[in-house]
């Protein structure tokens, strides 16, 4: 794509940046609209109620209408914040869920930046992030938001370390970190998927079923517990502290959070995704393929790539309407005393068993 | 060198999503640690005990009913049964067995609202939705009564505002059935779940002596393991006739008394409370619901207590007449704002998100409290 692009424009600078900006623009505004509208439907159907049926045909811009509503709100900043802070905050949060996207392969056509470091960089700027948290937490001069915000560091800061472990242990099987070869070599059939040990034949294959489902467990945890949804919405637990960190906020600065989180859901669950189920690669091989229509091929990658990106956002929902939450050193036993032994002893035997 | 830090006080409510109204809690916090909690209450007062002595005993129904709002019914049967206990009255046996199926049935809607908005407080959005959803069905009944769905101004001194609609029965017994089936999906959902037990075990427990010392009845002196039911204790109207149990807390997940024990109870009274209404449904007598109600309320000088078992707690009327239409004093002992009391011995040593669970536990309901 970008090889494309800086062709017909001639410009690399020019062609890095829409690369990188298109995802945003085609597809993760929509998804983040999209994916309020469903979560509210969703839980309107565990819970036995209609869900928002009012604004177009059944509900379908009830996100639209709630956006417009947040863009005409009075932008309100508490009369002690630190506004310099106050204002950067939603937009640290904004960026940082954002980019993390420029890396995520949406097909094999189609990645924003096919950097080697894909997954080491999607870690990093995550934790972009959490500064955005904090800043956002003590700047609004709230006691709540105050709480949240250091729940939150605390929380996403630990929570991270399970994450880097399992992918670690991925690269060991895959020997790259780039997203878009790690996809590249889950080929073909379900069961080159990672979950399934690889694209590798052998004994070592059967090996590593046990330890990837695990890793995959592990950093699905990690992951509910990075974008702050139940069972670890500690940050922002509504009855006991308001909003979190974000009580202060109002109008857009708000609904960018909001829609960070949204976008955080699908970013994480693209990555576990790409990780473990195959990224953008078709589970029973190629229509296009079949056909001789070589166009179709990278559509159906899309349409795969979303459908388990999505399939997984659904999984976070359900649990989000199923489970009640942790206490926050409930929290960080499951992390320190669990999570990350489990992750290292994997991180262990997966390398162990490359080495055979 | 340590670093000089400082307590925070942090005031939750009168306008915050979990303290169930408008109660005001004032916590020290050492970090997430809670060292003290006093509660402020106050802001819901409506003098009601002080307008009770310028009105006629009729007239002091309705208020009854916005004390404990999620209990009106009972309320207001506490009362009816305190005033005709002073006039001397006997009412019909169709009007006690009405009460006694509204009571129960209303037991139940203030129970469910209890559990649901609990499971909201741990962060559990769900089951709140399931638990109005049922009581929904119980409004529905009410409502097919005497026409109101919250406030009902039903059971009059001496009688009850409207006999039973004809389909009531029926209607009644197809949500029992319905409703035994609900309260095992409930407990699938919420009760025995991992997480929900590892927040509530465990945390806030109530020792007998001190929720003895502290004056506290109903649901959470029973998690707390003493059979304490004024239903069996001390019967009124015609409860003796039932067959039920006294749900009692048991540690079962952890400590007698703590949390998840009160919240239990009031699962398994729910349970309780479909037995009596069953048992009162198959007895239900006829007769004329209006024939005791006197034309003109004027009982001799005199007082009374009289209790009874409300959803909260031990609900008493302390009335002394003055021979006159208005009674010369009222005063309730109200279950909520006793329980509340406790409150602050319950969070000392929790965590911030405790707070919240333990007061979720205790059911309080502020227009009670303030009254």
């Amino acid at each position: 794509m970008y090889n494309l692009l800086n062709n017909l424009i001639g410009n690399e600078y020019v062609a890095a940046v829409i690369a990188a900006a298109l995802p945003l623009f085609v597809f993760i505004l929509p998804f983040a609209l999209a994916a309020v509208l469903l979560e509210r439907k969703v839980s309107a159907f565990m819970q036995d109620r209609l869900g928002p049926n009012r604004t177009g045909y059944r509900g379908l811009l009830q996100t639209v209408a709630d956006i417009l509503k947040l863009i005409q709100k009075e932008d309100i900043t508490a009369t002690d914040a630190d506004k310099k802070l106050f204002n950067l905050a939603p937009v640290l949060v904004f960026a940082g869920c954002y980019a993390a996207f420029a890396a995520i392969p949406f097909s094999g056509a189609y990645i924003g930046a096919d950097i080697d470091l894909g997954m080491f960089f999607i870690v990093a700027i995550s934790s972009l992030v959490v500064a955005g948290i904090l800043m956002g937490g003590w700047a609004s001069n709230n006691k709540y938001s105050l709480i949240g915000a250091m729940r939150s560091a605390a929380q996403m800061i630990s929570y991270e370390i399970p994450t880097a472990l399992v992918i670690l242990s991925l690269v060991l099987v895959t020997g790259t970190l780039s997203l878009h070869q790690i996809s590249e070599q889950q080929t073909a059939y379900f069961w080159n998927w990672n979950i399934l040990g690889g694209a590798g034949l052998g004994f070592s294959k059967l090996l590593l079923i046990p330890f990837m489902i695990v890793g995959f467990i592990i950093i699905y945890i990690s992951s509910l517990a990075e974008v702050n949804r139940t069972p670890f919405d500690i940050p922002e637990a509504e009855s006991e502290l308001v909003a979190g960190f974000h009580t202060e906020y109002s109008g857009m600065k708000f609904a960018m959070f909001f829609l960070a989180e949204y976008a955080n859901m699908f970013a994480v669950s693209s990555v576990v995704a790409a990780l473990f189920f195959g990224g953008y690669q078709s589970p029973f091989g190629y229509l296009g393929n079949t056909l001789g229509i070589s166009w179709l091929v990278p559509l159906e990658q899309f349409f795969w790539f979303t459908a388990k990106g999505m399939f997984f956002v659904l999984v976070q929902m359900w649990l989000r309407w199923t489970l009640p939450r942790l206490r926050v050193d409930q929290l960080m036993t499951v992390c320190w005393k669990y999570l990350i032994p489990y992750a290292f002893v994997n991180l262990i035997i997966v390398g162990l068993i490359t080495l055979l | 060198m340590a670093l000089k830090t400082e307590e925070m006080v942090l005031n939750m409510g009168p306008q915050h999503p979990s303290t169930h109204g408008v109660l005001r809690l004032e916590v020290e916090l050492d970090g997430e640690l809670v060292l003290d909690v006093k509660p402020h209450i106050g802001y819901l007062h409506r003098c009601f005990e002080k307008h009770a002595e310028a009105m006629n005993y009729n007239q002091i129904v309705p208020y009854t009913d916005r004390m404990d709002y999620l209990a009106a019914m009972y309320n207001s049967f506490g009362y009816a049964l305190a005033v005709e206990r002073l006039l001397g009255i006997q009412v019909p046996e169709r009007v006690e067995y009405i009460r006694v199926i509204m009571g129960e049935l209303q037991r139940i809607a203030s129970h469910l609202v209890a559990v649901g908005t609990y499971g909201v407080d741990i962060g559990a959005f769900t089951p709140f939705l399931f638990g109005f959803r049922d009581r929904e069905s119980i409004l529905t009944l009410f409502e097919m009564t005497c026409g109101a769905r919250m406030l009902y101004n039903y059971n009059w001194v001496g009688g009850v505002s409207h006999d039973l609609h004809p389909d009531f029965v029926p209607m009644t017994r197809e949500f029992l059935k319905y409703f035994k089936g609900s309260l095992v999906e409930f407990n699938n959902l919420l009760s025995y779940n991992k997480i929900f037990i590892e927040r509530t075990a465990n945390v806030g427990v109530l020792p007998l002596d001190t929720a003895v010392n502290y004056g506290v009845t109903g649901p959470n002196l029973r998690a707390s393991g003493l059979k304490w039911d004024l239903r069996k204790n001390d019967p009124y109207s015609v409860y003796d006739r039932f067959d039920f149990e006294i749900p009692v807390g048991s540690g079962e997940k952890g400590t007698t008394g703590d949390c998840w024990d009160r919240y239990y109870v009031r699962i398994r009274e729910m349970e309780e409370s479909v037995k009596i209404i069953e048992q009162a449904l198959d007895q239900l007598p006829d007769g004329d619901v209006h024939s005791a109600i006197p034309k003109r309320i004027k009982p001799v000088v005199g007082s009374i207590y009289s209790r009874v078992e409300n959803p909260k707690g031990e609900l008493g009327y302390f009335i002394i007449s003055d021979g006159t239409v208005n009674p010369y004093r009222m005063k309730v002992r109200g279950p909520s704002f006793v329980n509340l009391t406790v409150m602050g011995e319950l969070c000392k040593g929790h965590l911030v998100a405790d707070v919240i669970a333990i007061l979720g536990s205790i059911d309080i309901v502020l227009g009670e409290v303030d009254r």
